[in-house]
């Protein structure tokens, strides 16, 4: 399959190599944008994104533009208006954010400018992964050199995280950010109305932000053209797994599965069988092969029942044993509970508890049903996503792969053995949480 | 302490809050002493007007802090799923047979602490494994050996 051009725009001018010194991005036509949103002013520059059509980029793909239209404007807000970046990214498979800090870091500092300018804003936050250290180091420099050479209107405090996968959520970001335990908000108020500390709040993640100069270089109507109805422009797909050749492939909305990854990605590694796709981070049910000419845009992902989220695909061949992925998968959001809400907290341990049975081999035919049971227990009852996903991606495992599952139980082993490619596979579950409490008995 | 102190205090007073502090804070922290000992929470708590006890919720909320010892070097290996489908597993179990310890565990000698990670955030090239919180990858079971060896001769 030939490799089409592929359209540049978060990651413009970095083809060759990094944008992070500023004379380099100014070279590629950097901060003309900002300059540009200043002439047009807030009106205009919110305008052109709400044409712009842009959806979140972070993972639940809310426009943009209607986000920050349910702020008060400066006149009737109360209180100031904070802008806040969220650069947490914590999802597995998700390595996108990172790229863009790395390569591009001056882009997210003009649109985070741009953005602060059109609603308002008083200050702006970044919220950087703690683990995210060199890329920390990144920003920091080109936040120096951009505030040393005037370019920085509203001030920038960059603050990092302490490693919880939970803080990428945006409540529990602005807790976290708060100087409490990242634990989410119940919801409404909403961020746009009381966010960071009770200010009027726009939360967007690094992607979206760093799209902004571009919409306003090319117009908010000539953006949306690209990419396909719904999903307008491109995206950084984040490639990993059983592929040849991963990494972030800027593509628009609506390349397929098949030009990811064998034009981009090079194929399944080894010439081996495609068996499953996760199409958007970990937290997205996974989808069987048969789906590879799948259009990778928002409605065509949901239509198939699962979620573009982040864009992060990853490629499963047929070595895996699924039962086993979806336990460790478990086992990561067992681990990550905030443990606010009951049924997250207690349903991902019994989640993990049951499909441990299941793989080992120690599980009837009942307790197939009981793992269906407890992800209904947990899906829609808790304050956010992070239960719901663990009982959507359970369900979305035992669903495609249904005789895998029937198959250890029949058998009362792991039908895949050590020619699992997961064959070994522990998590941090196991050392901190299972050594110190005898809940083999619960069961 | 009274230079600590004062450190900590103007990173408090970058933010609307002081509270929004404690990370940054306990991080500085953690940075002097290694880990955080009753005395360090002790020290943050006083420095921005709330508790140690409030400073130990937090701390034991993020993976990055260490309420207990932990070895000058701290390796964390991602066993999460875009490494998984990799080899994560041959390549934590390959530190662990290198350094003579379980994942979780501390060398004897106090220098290496090895830890079984969640996702770092590097899926496109595994396994990503975060020593002293600088990536490196993609690692493979034979890269393990001269890793190790680097750390121990410092």
């Amino acid at each position: 399959m030939a490799e089409r051009k592929r359209p540049s725009l978060v990651l413009a001018g970095a083809e060759q190599g990094n944008l992070r010194a500023l004379e380099d991005y100014r070279r590629a036509g950097g901060y003309a944008s900002l300059e540009k949103a200043q002439k047009m002013g807030p009106t205009a520059v919110l305008e052109e994104i709400e044409k712009a059509a842009i959806r979140g980029r972070g993972g639940a793909g809310f426009p943009m533009g209607q986000k920050a239209s349910f702020l008060p404007s400066p006149e009737q807000a109360t209180a100031p208006i904070y802008l806040v970046v969220n650069a947490d990214e914590s999802e597995p498979g998700a390595f996108k954010d990172r790229e863009i800090i790395d390569r591009v870091p001056h882009r997210l500092i003009e649109g985070v400018q741009i953005a602060a300018l059109a609603i308002g804003a008083e200050r702006c936050f970044l919220y950087i992964r703690g683990e995210y250290l060199s890329e920390y180091e990144v920003l920091s420099a080109a936040l120096a050199e951009a505030e040393a050479a005037g370019l920085v209107s509203v001030p920038i405090l960059i603050h990092r995280g302490a490693g919880a996968y939970i803080c990428g959520e945006e409540t529990a970001l602005l807790e976290s950010l708060e100087g409490k335990r990242g634990q989410p908000r119940s919801k409404p108020p909403f961020p746009a109305i009381i966010g960071l500390y009770d200010s009027p709040t726009l939360i967007n993640n690094v992607e979206t932000i760093a799209t902004v100069p571009k919409i306003i270089e090319l117009g908010g109507e000539a953006y949306a053209e690209i990419g396909v109805e719904d999903s307008t422009g491109t995206r950084l797909f984040s490639l990993s797994g059983d592929v040849v050749r991963g990494g972030n492939y800027e593509l628009p909305h609506g390349a397929t599965f098949r030009e990811l990854i064998e034009a981009c990605g090079g194929g399944v590694a080894g010439g081996r069988k495609l068996k499953a796709i996760i199409p958007g981070g970990s937290s997205s049910p996974v989808l069987p092969a048969d789906q590879i000419d799948l259009s990778m845009d928002f409605d065509s992902i949901q239509k198939a029942g699962s979620f573009l989220g982040s864009a992060s695909v990853i490629v499963i061949d047929d070595r895996a044993c699924m039962v086993q992925l979806a336990l460790r998968l478990t086992q990561f959001y067992m681990n990550e509970s905030c443990g606010k809400c009951t049924p997250c907290r207690e349903g991902t341990r019994w989640l993990e508890l049951i499909l441990r049975k299941i793989e080992e081999g120690r599980a009837s035919r009942a307790e197939l049903d009981l793992l269906l049971d407890v992800c209904d227990r947990i899906l829609g009852k808790c304050l956010c996503p992070l239960g719901d996903s663990n009982a959507m991606i359970v369900a979305s495992y035992v669903k495609h792969f249904h005789g895998e599952f029937e198959a250890h139980i029949k058998h009362h082993s792991c039908p895949f053995g050590e020619t699992s490619s997961l064959a070994g596979l522990r998590s941090p579950v196991d050392e901190i949480y299972r050594g110190r409490v005898g809940q083999e008995a619960a069961l | 302490m009274a230079e600590l102190r004062a450190e900590i205090q103007a990173i408090a007073g970058r933010y609307p809050d002081r509270k929004s502090a404690v990370i940054p804070a306990l991080r500085l922290v953690q940075e002097r002493y290694g880990h955080l000992p009753p005395e360090a929470l002790r020290e943050v708590a006083s420095a921005l007007g709330t508790t140690p006890a409030y400073c130990r919720g937090i701390a034991s909320f993020y993976d990055m802090f260490h309420l207990a010892p932990v070895g000058e070097h701290v390796v964390d290996v991602c066993t999460n799923a875009s490494c998984a489908l990799v080899g994560a597993a041959q390549v934590l179990q390959a530190f662990e047979r290198e350094l003579g310890i379980t994942a979780g565990e501390t060398t004897p000698d106090g220098l290496i602490t090895l830890r079984n990670a969640e996702c770092l955030g590097g899926c496109g090239s595994g396994t990503v494994v975060s020593i002293d919180e600088r990536y490196r990858q993609p690692v493979r079971p034979e890269d393990v050996p001269a890793i190790v060896e680097e750390l121990r001769r410092g």
